[in-house]
């Protein structure tokens, strides 16, 4: 297990590589990206069970699935960081006849991603599938999974929300990014999301916080508590509130970074902000 | 003249019931999901030899065909059935990312699909699912003609890797197909050998092409009937073949003519062999409550129309 020092040079150097691949394509998502970095450092170098390589099915090994797939270039980033294909390819993202398409697909066979995401709202479901068959197969690991608080305006989540509540399936973690801002302005301005966490809590969920999703130390201890709370009859959810674009003071407080890229000055502005910590792609 | 002959009435969806029974007992990463119709897709025996491996999911198809893509993740062979209407346009988009993109080996199992359901009408009727699916990269459609086969390829299906769309329907017909037949997908079966003219028949219409080519052997016409089982792969050599022979075609679906096996039917020729054309189909239209033979007369679809079509496409030789 890396050291707590480890883990935030690493979180540093995600955040640059975010800002490098959609600067360098000027296209893609960096203000959800850079809100769950911590999140998604923590995930796969501290709490998942991880086997080497990967395979498919993921038998024996704890799985995670990206709902909001527009946060590709974290998930490249972190997936390539992980070792699951050379930190190199992170060169190709969003480019004619690259593995690391705008959002993530298994269509090109691109590792460490089982399901293609972007269209909004289906990743509940489909966790919830992994994770059944987790259970037919008699395999105690589990299920992770990341959602957008916007995305929670599609109607198949809250199919899959009462479904999970319903069917105990309780080796399910699902996280939901609550950074309170989505591509028209803030959630409680385009459809009111209103207190997440009461309405899992009312369909039957197992819920916990981690107030500040951009203090790793917080997101250790809150996905290690959720951990803990599995396999006791409920799904677990945790509403996590994180800052958009955290890491590039200009890109916080705003949702005008949701998908766009930084110019040549700002790109120089956020990388000082984030200085080198475990060597650019 | 047909060395078929009907066994007695029964509906498909039965046959994928039984399918499913065997496919119980046999394989078993096979598991199946509904969407609150157990009753009508006739997996009550599947689900009472295999509690375990059933899941309900409720009146929620959106999310009954991402389960059924994450239940692959593991290995399991997910068959996901509900009536073509809710299995298809109603969840599009999760069948287009979730399985077919995402190349999920999910067997989307569509009952009720056509006019042929009835008295409901047109809220539950669907004559464009076959067109929705075979536009879909990668997925597999089939659309079986009887009891017998449909069980034969609700077995088959299992077997093979990859998203497959098997679309049957509610009414009792003619069960005609060899009880021991074995289903190859893509492989079009011939049923009677012609040489006039070629009718390319799939699901219910393929009886009613039976019952045409025998009326049209009587008036000195001899009709080769094929059975078009599978749409996407299309056999195109067994399409070819035939209509050299013959020299004009009439194709026969319980589908809209925009999309369905027709087209298909006449992107092969087009491409390959310019051939007269008849459709067979409905033409640009919705359904309506009735029974099952009121709704084949009045949208032309049984063994009158495929009659009337091949008369007409003899003239165009």
């Amino acid at each position: 297990m890396p050291n707590t020092q480890e883990l935030q040079d690493l979180v540093i150097q995600v955040r640059r590589d975010i800002l490098r691949m959609v600067h360098k394509v000027n296209s893609g998502h960096p203000g959800g990206s850079l809100g769950c970095t911590e999140f998604m450092v923590a995930l796969y170098n501290e709490i998942m069970d991880l086997k080497d390589g990967f395979d498919m099915d993921g038998i024996g090994e704890d799985i995670f699935f990206l709902s909001n797939g527009h946060i590709s270039p974290l998930f490249y980033s972190v997936l390539a960081r992980r070792g699951y294909f050379p930190i190199d390819e992170l060169n190709t993202f969003r480019l004619i006849n690259s593995r690391l398409q705008g959002h993530p697909t298994t269509h090109e066979g691109l590792p460490g991603v089982r399901v293609a995401s972007g269209s909004l709202g289906q990743g509940m479901s489909v966790a919830i599938g992994a994770a059944l068959a987790k259970k037919l197969n008699g395999d105690d690991h589990l299920v992770y999974s990341l959602h957008g608080d916007g995305e929670l305006q599609e109607g198949q989540n809250w199919e899959a929300i009462m479904y999970a509540a319903g069917n105990k399936v309780d080796n399910l973690i699902a996280t939901i990014d609550r950074n309170g801002q989505q591509i028209d302005g803030s959630t409680e301005d385009v459809l009111p999301l209103g207190d997440v966490g009461e309405k899992f809590k009312v369909f039957g969920w197992d819920v916990l916080e981690i107030e500040n999703g951009n203090d790793l130390e917080q997101v250790i201890a809150g996905l290690q508590e959720a951990k803990g709370r599995t396999g006791k009859g409920k799904p677990v959810c945790i509403v996590m509130t994180t800052e958009m674009g955290n890491g590039v003071d200009f890109m916080m407080h705003t949702h005008a970074w949701h998908g766009k890229a930084p110019s040549d000055e700002q790109l120089a502005i956020a990388l000082e902000q984030n200085p080198e910590t475990l060597g650019d792609y | 003249m047909t060395k078929y002959t009907d066994q007695g009435k029964q509906d498909t969806r039965s046959g994928y019931g039984a399918g499913m029974t065997e496919l119980g007992r046999t394989n078993p990463n096979v598991v199946a999901l509904c969407a609150d119709l157990i009753g009508s897709l006739k997996i009550d025996t599947f689900i009472k030899e295999n509690p375990e491996r059933f899941f309900q999911v409720g009146i929620a198809e959106a999310n009954m065909m991402g389960i059924a893509a994450g239940l692959t993740i593991g290995g399991k062979i997910p068959f996901a059935s509900t009536f073509a209407n809710f299995a298809t346009g109603r969840v599009y988009d999760q069948i287009r990312q979730s399985i077919a993109y995402s190349d999920k080996n999910v067997k989307i199992c569509a009952s009720h699909a056509g006019l042929t359901l009835g008295e409901d009408g047109a809220t539950h009727q669907i004559l464009e699912d076959i067109g929705l699916m075979k536009m879909l990269p990668g997925m597999t459609v089939i659309n079986p003609c009887d009891y017998n086969q449909t069980k034969a390829a609700t077995i088959a299906i299992a077997e093979h890797h990859g998203p497959v769309y098997l679309r049957f329907g509610r009414p009792k017909v003619a069960n005609f197909t060899p009880v021991d037949q074995k289903f190859e997908i893509g492989k079009a079966l011939m049923l009677n050998e012609g040489t006039d003219v070629t009718i390319l028949a799939t699901g219910h219409l393929v009886w009613q092409s039976l019952l045409a080519a025998e009326a049209l052997e009587n008036q000195g016409i001899s009709a080769e009937v094929i059975n078009i089982h599978t749409i996407k792969p299309l056999d195109d050599k067994a399409i070819l073949d035939s209509v050299k022979k013959t020299g004009c075609v009439v194709t026969a679906e319980e589908h809209n003519y925009l999309g369905g096996l027709g087209e298909s039917v006449a992107r092969v020729l087009a491409t390959h062999h310019p051939t007269p054309q008849e459709f067979v189909a409905t033409k640009d239209t919705f359904g309506e409550s009735g029974t099952p033979d009121q709704l084949m007369e009045k949208y032309g679809l049984n063994n009158k129309a495929i009659e009337a079509a091949v008369l007409k496409v003899l003239k165009r030789k």
